[in-house]
């Protein structure tokens, strides 16, 4: 503030006064740039307080200090006003361009969107971290297999009524001049030819789980599919029985559907065990009420099959067992048409990109 | 699959008054005899026995005659003044089959007779019509539809046809029939006899085996018509007919009708009642399981002989079929025109058309045999014959059955179809007694889980019909004749184990042996589909089965390796003969599948097997099962089967980012391809090279890209495909793709593990260098070349990463070159990079590049 009279250091009223209106001004500035006019006006070089406090030298000595005491504390006060004011105006601010820089969180944030396994590969996945979990290894195989690891090792010989059946694709030889029948191969029908090829390659025991596909002559509709996916475990070692069977497919089937989950064992046939059986899963979420539905095969392994794959049948003893990997998708998710799980529509498969 | 009437089985064994089909299926399931179906008549009451009283023929107007009928139908008659049931119902019929007194069937109003067809009173040709008289057909029993039931045509005596009576019940219309799943091993459950059998090993009834021959079917009797068998040498050396029993019966006859009740039976097993001699073999094979053959006596030439065929010899058979005959065929012939001249049928498939019983036939030949499965098996299969009779030829007969079977059918001819049987019977013998097996009877018990007890054993074997001997310490166990799959110790062990029952098996959890957890093919197929996931694709499973027209869509070259596939004898449709060598040819139809349903912005990848056939591998040998094969044999099994290399594939089509909301959206191309594949080569740890392949179908000639290992080998291929490729499968412009050879990548991949370089906490240097080359050099090149060069300079190694981060090309650098601009980040181990530092970089990688391809520093 200037004036026509320049304020006297020794002007206690006069100082006083400058303080209120600098005080004032800064009390009334109602945003930064008003406040820094307040502040150049009462603080600065050209203010009332600053041409006292110049003019503090010139005073005689015992003046001086008493001056320079009634000078400092005047402008102390206004400057510590202009500091309070400072973060007060600063800190609204802050909160206002925080409240204007605001966005709707709520658009949609499709930006990235997450690609997603096909869950049967998820689940062949889980089902192989049960299996491990107990100790067991995952074996696979070739899908264009040798006819003798399909059928004969598993003791279904030439004539055997269960050779017919299965619905077999055959491979035609690669000699154009020999009957279509001569190739020796066949797209495998069961993943069952692994347990062959690991007993002869790693010898017993052996404890293992094979989840791959397999294919069989059927057409595509809501119930088949010409390809699939089965999981087969074997399990060869000194002592086993058909207990130790069950007790494997029980804790396999409250793995994949829950604690209440348990398996029935009906009398069956398939070459490659003695004695077979079909496997029922007792569902509490089946369709209709709780209830038991078909859910493989199993069964001590054949002495025939050890005997094909090198393994004495009098000092091991073991089992097998299968169960579709679809089947086992569509009881769990309630899927209601095979077609779903093969045609490739990303509709599906994006359904489960949660874990599984 | 056999259908059992509940009735019908009743005869075999004792079954409570109130079972049901359903629950007899939950019995027979314990023992492993599955429900297939129920099968019912379709017709619901009420259904009864009326008595014409009156019939009055009227003409119409159509030109048809009706007929008006009162008819007594008992209690369900039309109420007198006083109540009482005395009033006949007026019934109208358009048949005249019939007449006045005849018992007929009548359904009532609320009756609902197969189709459904509901019965209500109605008006027609001028009167109310209080029914319906049914005709065999309307009621599903057969295929006459030429007039209506007269019961006492059909062998039903008054005394069982009081007007009123029941007539679902008298018919057997009520009957529920169950048909089950008869596995592999059961042949003898294709019969009434082994049904009642199961079902009294499941429930302890009373069974009694009408298959056991008796005293008088064991006798000698002198020898009748003369049979021979010419088959020694037989299929597996095992001969193709080792018992053959023939029996004349005379005087029957035998081309009328069966009785009623086997009519029903038979249509409830699911055959077609034909004339009293076919009728009687089929029924007696139901019943115990024994396929026959009825031959008019009078068109036979003695003898009868069993043989193979010979080559070129061709066949007639019953339905009307002339086939070409296989060596391999077993053949029943006469001797007219010669010995063994005359082809009568395919043994155990089917008869010829030459001896068959006709309208005159009252003289019959019956023929009961036991032929060999196999043999059968490969006959029916050959010539595309599922019969009745090679059903259970196949899955093996019971050779003690003949004679009982024989004694059993000509009893039931004679008392349905008059005539005398013939004192003489032909019994070609030439079985043998099984050997019994020997049998340890600890063995359930260990395999089995269960501590049965020795007695526990023996009795189970004893009620299947085993004879145990352990006179000689150990057990001897003689299987019974109807059970050729009895042929060792575990077969045994089931049978135990299935009669004692499955339930009572313990469920007890393995102790878990040492695993090792995944293997490394195995962990990194997972980490590869889940980085693909993660980077924004989708995985789909798509079939491998492919046809040419899809490798000409994708322009694949004539030479192209690609083109040679392994070809399915079998295909499930004709035009997908092929297993697919690469995986895009399957993947992009399940792309044009999405895009035709709208999902036009997709990405989509498919890990899977691909088959590369060699073109000079020799057929797989054909060995046994039951012995291992020797190492030379596996290595030959091994050597046919073709290389099935793991492959992955991906397809982007469309934006990779959506347009809107003020963004363009972006389209895929050639880059996004490449960064899945980077993606997926990282995460296997590969450094692989790309350099540009112009040849490489499906792709565009200019926009695609070859990876290869360090070590030259081919790793994959990634690019946008070729226009022409996209336009023959509709497939949105610019598609990109890629495909890799994961089996190849895993073995390229280093099997150390990774090996840490400490993390330097020294200050970073940051050094920009812009080196102009000529615009057809490869950014990879130059690439290396900064790379080179920086860990060749002075201060050592310290390039921590460089990134390409412009691309120019314009008035600056002039014509026919570019400037590609590189941020070079710097950083040493031991110290802090001086600026003398960085420029002696920056010169080392200025030289490297001037010496590798021609680039200068830009000005």
């Amino acid at each position: 503030m200037t004036s026509a009279t320049p304020l006297s250091p020794l002007d206690a009223a006069g100082v006083a006064a400058a303080v209120d209106a600098a005080l004032a001004a800064v009390g009334a500035a109602g945003d930064l740039d008003a406040l820094k006019s307040a502040r150049l006006a009462h603080t600065g070089d050209a203010s009332a307080l600053a041409l006292a406090n110049r003019a503090i030298g010139a005073l005689p000595g015992p003046d001086k200090a008493v001056a320079g005491k009634l000078v400092g504390q005047a402008r102390g006060r206004v400057n510590a006003a202009v500091a309070a004011r400072t973060a007060q105006l600063e800190a609204e601010r802050d909160a206002r361009v925080l409240v204007e820089e605001s966005v709707d969180v709520t658009l949609p944030a499709d930006g990235l969107p997450l690609g997603a396994r096909h869950p049967l590969s998820t689940l062949s996945e889980r089902i192989a971290d049960v299996f491990v979990a107990m100790g067991w290894e995952i074996a696979e195989g070739p899908e264009l297999e040798a006819e003798w690891f399909n059928f004969d090792a598993l003791n279904f010989g030439v004539d055997h009524p269960a050779r017919q059946m299965q619905d077999t694709f055959f491979v035609a030889p690669q000699d154009a001049t020999v009957p279509d029948d001569a190739s020796g191969l066949v797209l495998r029908t069961h993943t069952s030819p692994v347990q062959a090829r690991t007993l002869l390659e790693r010898g017993v025991p052996v404890y293992i789980a094979c989840p791959g596909k397999v294919f069989r002559t059927d057409a595509l509709d809501a119930t088949h599919t010409p390809v699939f996916h089965q999981v087969e475990g074997l399990a060869i070692d000194e002592g086993l029985t058909m207990a130790h069977l069950k007790g494997t497919l029980d804790h396999f089937a409250r793995a994949m559907f829950g604690p209440e989950a348990r398996t029935r064992l009906r009398p069956s046939f398939f070459p490659f065990t003695e004695p077979s059986a079909e496997m029922d899963l007792w569902f509490p979420q089946k369709k209709g009420g709780p209830g038991w539905i078909e859910w493989g095969g199993c069964g001590m392994v054949n002495p025939h099959v050890l005997r094909a794959c090198g393994v004495d049948p009098d000092v091991y003893s073991g089992y097998a067992f299968g169960m579709g990997i679809e089947r086992t998708l569509m009881l769990r998710h309630g899927i209601a048409d095979m077609r779903d799980m093969v045609e490739g529509d990303v509709r599906f498969s994006q359904q489960f990109r949660t874990v599984i | 699959m056999p259908r059992v009437p509940l009735t019908w089985l009743a005869e075999h064994v004792e079954l409570p008054a109130d079972l049901t089909a359903e629950q007899l299926a939950a019995d027979l399931v314990r023992v492993g005899l599955e429900e297939e179906a129920i099968h019912t008549s379709g017709v619901t009451g009420p259904l009864v026995v009326g008595q014409v009283l009156e019939l009055t023929p009227e003409p119409q107007k159509n030109g048809k005659t009706i007929n008006w009928c009162r008819v007594d139908v008992g209690a369900h008659n039309d109420l007198d003044e006083a109540g009482d049931p005395t009033v006949p119902r007026g019934i109208v019929c358009g048949a005249h089959n019939f007449g006045v007194g005849d018992r007929v069937v009548v359904a009532l109003p609320g009756a609902v007779l197969p189709g459904p067809f509901p019965i209500a009173a109605r008006k027609t040709y001028g009167h109310v019509s209080d029914g319906m008289i049914c005709s065999a057909r309307e009621l599903g029993l057969g295929e006459d539809h030429a007039g209506i039931i007269v019961l006492a045509r059909l062998g039903y005596g008054e005394d069982v046809t009081a007007p009123g009576t029941d007539a679902l019940r008298l018919l057997g219309l009520a009957d529920e029939v169950l048909e089950i799943n008869v596995t592999p091993d059961r042949g003898y459950c294709f019969s009434m006899r082994g049904v009642a059998r199961e079902y009294a090993h499941s429930t302890g009834a009373r069974f009694t085996d009408a298959g056991l021959p008796s005293d008088d079917q064991l006798r000698e009797q002198p020898a009748g018509f003369a049979v021979e068998i010419d088959d020694d040498g037989g299929i597996h050396g095992v001969p193709g007919c080792d018992r053959f029993v023939a029996q004349v019966v005379r005087g029957v006859a035998a081309s009328g009708p069966s009785p009623a009740w086997m009519q029903r039976r038979l249509t409830q097993a699911g055959m077609r009642p034909i004339s009293l001699a076919v009728d009687v073999t089929n029924y007696v094979m139901l019943d115990l399981g024994q396929p026959m053959h009825a031959y008019d006596l009078g068109s036979l030439t003695a003898p009868v002989v069993v043989r193979r065929a010979r080559p070129g010899e061709r066949a007639t058979t019953l339905d009307d079929v002339e086939r070409a005959l296989d060596p391999q065929d077993l053949l029943v012939t006469d001797s007219s025109g010669g010995r063994a001249a005359r082809v009568l049928g395919i043994a155990g498939v089917m008869g010829g058309a030459d001896s068959e019983v006709g309208g005159t036939t009252t003289d019959l030949l019956l023929e009961a045999a036991h032929f060999d499965p196999v043999t059968v098996a490969r006959s029916s299969r050959r010539h595309r014959l599922t019969s009745e009779a090679s059903k259970r030829f196949e899955r093996g007969v019971d050779p003690l059955l003949p004679r009982v079977a024989v004694a059993r059918a000509a009893a039931l001819l004679v008392e349905h179809g008059g005539g005398t049987v013939d004192d003489t019977l032909t019994d070609v013998d030439r079985t043998s007694v099984r050997a019994p097996v020997a049998f340890d009877p600890a063995q359930p018990a260990r395999l089995v889980g269960v501590p049965y007890t020795h007695d526990e054993v023996r009795a189970t074997l004893t009620e299947i019909g085993c004879r145990v001997d352990d006179s000689a310490g150990t057990w001897q166990v003689h299987v019974p004749s109807w059970r050729p799959d009895l042929a060792a110790g575990v077969d045994l062990v089931e049978e135990v184990a299935r009669l004692r029952g499955y339930d009572a098996i313990p469920s007890i959890v393995p102790p878990a042996p040492v695993g090792r957890g995944l293997t490394r093919g195995q962990r990194v197929r997972r980490a590869v589909a889940d980085t693909l996931a993660s980077g924004g694709l989708v995985e789909v499973l798509s079939y491998p089965f492919v046809g040419t027209d899809q490798l000409d869509a994708l322009g694949l070259p004539a030479d192209d390796p690609r083109r040679h596939a392994v070809r399915l004898v079998n295909p499930l449709t004709d035009g997908q003969p092929l297993m697919r060598t690469d995986l895009l040819v399957t993947l992009l139809d399940t792309v044009r599948r999405n895009v035709a349903r709208g999902t036009v912005d997709v990405g989509l990848y498919e890990l899977g097997l691909v088959t590369l056939p060699d073109p000079a591998a020799a057929p797989a040998p054909r060995l046994p099962g039951g012995a291992r094969p020797g190492d030379e044999q596996l290595a030959a099994l091994e050597r046919a089967v073709p290389a099935q290399p793991l492959h992955v594939a991906g397809v982007v089509a469309g934006l990779v980012e959506p347009a809107g909301r003020g963004r363009p959206g972006r389209r895929a191309d050639v880059e996004d391809a490449l960064a899945h594949v980077r993606r997926v080569l990282q995460v296997v740890g590969v450094q692989a090279s790309v350099t540009a392949d112009r040849e490489r179908a499906p792709f565009h000639p200019g926009r695609c890209a070859r990876l290869t290992a360090p070590s030259g080998a081919l790793l994959g291929h990634a690019g946008e495909l070729h226009p022409q490729v996209v336009a023959a499968l509709d497939l949105p412009a610019r598609t990109v793709a890629f495909e890799l050879d994961l089996t190849a990548v895993l073995s390229a991949a280093p099997l150390d593990p990774v090996t840490a370089v400490p993390v330097s906490t020294f200050p970073v240097a940051k050094e920009d260098v812009a080196l102009v080359v000529a615009d057809d050099v490869p950014a990879a090149d130059v690439l290396a070349a900064v790379r080179a060069g920086a860990a060749a300079g002075p201060a050592g190694d310290v390039l921590e990463d460089v990134r390409l981060f412009d691309v120019y090309t314009g008035d600056q650098v002039g014509p026919g070159r570019k400037s590609l601009a590189f941020a070079l980040r710097l950083r040493a181990g031991d110290r802090t990079l001086t600026a003398a530092d960085t420029a002696a970089v920056r010169d080392a990688v200025v030289a490297e590049a001037h010496a590798r391809v021609g680039a200068t520093l830009r000005a």
